[in-house]
């Protein structure tokens, strides 16, 4: 990020110094405050107007700014908009800030420009209450719609025990109900066209080819989708809202829920970005043992979305192999982790333990043991001709649609888009590593599938890499705040003792700041934005997902296939709802 | 009167004999597909899990039989009743043994293309009934897929039929005293082994219930004996469909040394076999993709095996 000032520096041509602020962040990109009759120019500026332009609404979201003590030099907010862009042609993020006060609370719409601003601004209202005049259907997007306030706002209450006792009386699950109830105007579609009726199929939120609590609704004609809908919540948890009351050093587990394939692979971007905003540096068998366990992830999801991916087109015996394999990397993660799904394993400075004796036999066994598999998996798979015919030219979108609606890891390199933030943005040491990024060509459901079989491959090389030079040294940082602290010297003195006294009970305290980090997780790109306001919990946690992004282009890749299209569709963009829901 | 009761024991064991099949074949779908799968499948209950069949049935026997208010509660009921009675309809012309054998109708071959086209009823009816959506799907489907495989299915076996010179399948049999229609009629078989495959809606072909779109197709709505219906109707099928080819293509109860019954059982299990490892194998095409290799492959394909056995029998007996 050599030419970082570039943007600015360009953006101050075009709108003079006085546009925008600058704020210091832990982020390692500019972050500028503009105010909201500015924010339409300086969007369409930077999307179409600038060279190498910043195609991609990376992330849209809020921050309740009312109770926050430390922003020094910002402006006056109560509730700031923050819009997150990437451009890939520079490898450079921007962040644009606009303040906004609690009375007038409302913003023009980004849609005219980036079509994935739909759900990201439908977020912002639902949680917020922020209005974004001009979009299309401003509606609940996460919470129910008959909820009422917004629940990101701090006012509202985080834990069941805030808010009463929750009744079901009939008339209220009526309400409830009815709120549920699809009418096809609502969204601007017609019942009929030239005098057939249309049908309208719920897919979902319970149906087997779903892979979790999702409603599609289909509008179709015979078996053709004309449009559909996906409608999303059903999995919301509120992470994002738990992130304000768990210490930092207890929110770990949570993120290993979010993309729940992901195991370890959500705890990285966590703790990476608590360690930016701390400023800590980290051992280098800390990183290995770190990159080796988040490799060994990737694959265990890849190997569940090819099982199911193949069970969505029919083929019912692969995933039974898939899931297979996927135990004997449990075994390995049970062994090194004591958990499995969900290790919690990470921690800020460090991991939780070193690794077992007798890891290396194990690991080793498993990198020895998956080729023969995968060669298998190719001729039962990827190269049946039925297979074939149901996933090739379904599907597809280009590189362009892509940047332009936020797509990024396999569904991103499936278009030919090599991209891969392991290479183009190192973290934890991936520059030291050897591997290749596997792309392809057409962006259809087949390519999508390619691309994720061969990172199978060169996962299993970069584990193969850890296996051979794990470092020695520390598996923790000895910085103060790594958490739980470093244990040696508790009994040699009291100033070590009452650090980790208070950084045990109390959890670390973090300074304040802003950081963000975003990683090449399983399913395309994890971020976590962290508020810090100097305290001993985080003041706001954003989780950017892959998922929620990619189920956005859900419509746009299904119109004019047929039913069976869309489950090909749906299984080959690997998706968890927890992922999309938080 | 021993010929009489005797006669009424044969049609009783061989009319019962597809209904015991088909609990056994559970069983055997169940182990084989998860011997094939690398895993157990049921091995708890009995020896070898046989005990299995017994719970299955138990269980769908005292489930609650629902019907939903919104269903055509006349046509909801009488659909899953035709799946199993065509299927025993279509068992009683096959030949299993010299002996034995309901009846030898001298159309016996019509007769079971009959049959099996009024099995569709079943499944279009099903899915018409139950007044959902995704039924209805399932039910379009199945008529789409079966009137166009119904076509081949009869045309692919007329080669046969030539070379015979009947309809009656026991004289179809007799007729491969010297060698097997397998031989002379590979790519009859190959079209009426995938149009049967078609026929009972099995994977590849299972697209009327195809259950990662459209939940369980034609028989969502369904539950207990009514579902059971269903389940036994499948694997009639099946066994049908298995002793057609064994008894049209691989010379019947024929075979050296082993009585005749033993020779027919050994065939009739290994295509059944084959039907389960087809399902394990593959994945599911789509419904366009499979009306089209029906019409534009299939069709063209069973028209010049008709033409050219034809044209060849004309030539040898000229």
């Amino acid at each position: 990020m050599s030419d970082a000032p570039a943007a600015v520096a360009e953006l101050e041509g075009r709108f003079g110094a006085d546009a925008f602020t600058v704020q210091e962040t832990r982020s390692g990109f500019p972050t500028l405050w503009t105010s909201r009759d500015n924010l339409p120019a300086f969007l369409k500026f930077l999307k179409t107007e600038v060279p190498r332009p910043f195609g991609t609404l990376y992330d849209l979201t809020a921050i309740d700014e009312r109770f926050r003590q430390k922003r020094d030099g910002q402006p006056e907010s109560d509730f700031t908009v923050l819009y997150h862009l990437l451009s890939y042609e520079r490898n450079e993020d921007l962040c644009i800030k606009v303040p906004l006060s609690d009375g007038d609370a409302a913003l023009p719409t980004a849609t005219g420009l980036w079509p994935s601003a739909n759900w990201y601004e439908r977020e912002v209202w639902d949680m917020f209450g922020v209005r974004f005049d001009g979009h299309p259907a401003l509606r609940r997007i996460l919470m129910p719609l008959t909820w009422e306030g917004h629940p990101l706002r701090k006012e509202h209450p985080a834990r069941a025990t805030e808010m009463g006792p929750f009744q079901l009386p009939d008339e209220r699950q009526e309400r409830e109900q009815e709120a549920l109830r699809f009418r096809p105007e609502d969204w601007g579609m017609k019942r009929t066209r030239e005098g057939t009726d249309f049908m309208f199929l719920n897919v979902g939120p319970q149906h087997p080819g779903t892979h979790g609590v999702i409603r599609i609704i289909l509008q179709l004609d015979g078996e053709e989708i004309v449009d559909c809908l996906p409608e999303i919540g059903f999995h919301h948890r509120g992470a994002e809202k738990m992130g304000e009351r768990q210490s930092w050093h207890s929110f770990i587990p949570y993120t290993d829920r979010i993309d729940y394939l992901g195991g370890v692979m959500n705890n990285l971007a966590y703790v990476l970005s608590v360690e930016q905003l701390v400023g800590m540096d980290i051992p280098d068998r800390a990183q290995v043992i770190r990159v080796m366990m988040c490799e060994l992830f990737r694959i265990a999801s890849h190997l569940v979305w090819y099982g199911t991916f193949a069970q969505d087109v029919g083929s019912l015996s692969a995933v039974f192999y898939t899931f297979n394999d996927r135990e004997r990397i449990f075994d390995i993660v049970q062994a090194v982790c004591g958990g499995r799904m969900h290790p919690s394993w990470f921690r800020i400075g460090g991991v939780a333990h070193d690794l077992p004796k007798g890891w290396q036999a194990m690991v080793r066994d498993f990198v020895n043991y998956m080729p023969d598999r995968l060669a298998e998996y190719d001729k039962i798979v990827m190269q049946n001709r039925i297979f074939k015919a149901r996933t090739q030219g379904i599907g597809a979108y280009t590189a362009e649609e892509a940047i332009d609606w936020g797509v990024t890891g396999p569904g991103l390199r499936a278009c030919g888009y090599e991209w891969d933030f392991r290479k183009k943005r190192p973290y934890s040491g991936y520059d030291q590593f050897d591997f290749d990024v596997p792309i392809a060509r057409k962006g259809d459901c087949y390519d999508r599938a390619l691309v994720r079989v061969e990172e199978i491959r060169q996962s299993l090389r970069i584990i193969d890499q850890c296996l051979k030079n794990m470092p020695a040294g520390h598996y923790k940082s000895d910085h103060p705040l790594a958490t739980p602290p470093r244990k040696e010297r508790t009994m040699h003195d009291i100033e070590t003792l009452i650090n980790h006294f208070l950084s045990v009970s109390w959890g670390p305290v973090i300074p304040a700041g802003e950081s963000f980090v975003g990683i090449e997780a399983t399913k395309g790109n994890n971020g976590y934005r962290l508020v810090s306001d100097g305290g001993t919990i985080p003041y706001r946690v954003r989780i950017r997902t892959p998922s929620f992004a990619h189920m956005q282009m859900i419509p746009l890749m299904s119109r004019g296939v047929m039913v069976p299209d869309l489950l090909a569709i749906l299984g080959s963009i690997d998706f968890v709802l927890a992922d999309i829901d938080r | 009167m021993t010929d009489v009761l005797l006669q009424v024991a044969v049609i009783l064991g061989v009319l019962n004999a597809p209904l015991i099949l088909a609990a056994l074949l559970i069983w055997l779908e169940r182990r084989f597909l998860a011997l094939l799968q690398d895993r157990y499948g049921p091995n708890r209950v009995g020896p070898l899990g046989l005990g299995i069949v017994l719970a299955d049935m138990i269980k769908i026997f005292t489930k609650e039989d629902w019907v939903p208010p919104f269903a055509d509660r006349a046509v909801f009921t009488l659909a899953p009743a035709v799946i199993v009675i065509t299927g025993l309809m279509s068992v009683a012309v096959i030949p299993i043994t010299e002996t034995i054998g309901v009846t030898d109708l001298n159309i016996g071959l019509l007769f079971f293309l009959a049959m099996s086209s009024m099995g569709v009823y079943s499944v279009v009816l099903a899915g018409w009934a139950s007044n959902n959506k995704y039924a209805l799907l399932g039910g379009l489907r199945a008529s789409a897929q079966m009137v166009s495989y119904e076509v081949f299915m009869g045309l692919s076996l007329m080669g046969v039929v030539l070379m015979a010179g009947s309809f009656s399948l026991r004289d179809i049999v007799a007729a491969q005293q010297d060698i097997w229609f397998i031989v002379p009629q590979f790519l009859g078989f190959v079209i009426f082994f995938i149009a049967g495959l078609a026929e009972t809606h099995r994977l590849p072909f299972d697209l009327p219930e195809a259950e990662a779109e459209l939940v369980a197709g034609f028989h969502s709505e369904y539950s207990g004996m009514k579902f059971g219906m269903f389940f036994v109707g499948e694997y009639v099928g099946v066994t049908v469909i298995a002793a057609m080819i064994v008894t049209l293509f691989f010379g019947g109860w024929m075979g050296p040394v082993l009585p005749g019954i033993v020779w027919f059982g050994l065939k009739l299990l290994f295509f059944i076999l084959i039907f389960i490892l087809l399902r394990a194998a593959l994945p599911r095409p789509r419904f366009d993709q499979l009306m089209a290799f029906g019409w534009k492959v299939l069709l063209p394909l069973s028209l010049l095996n008709l033409v050219v056995t034809a044209g060849a029998l004309l030539l040898w007996k000229a």
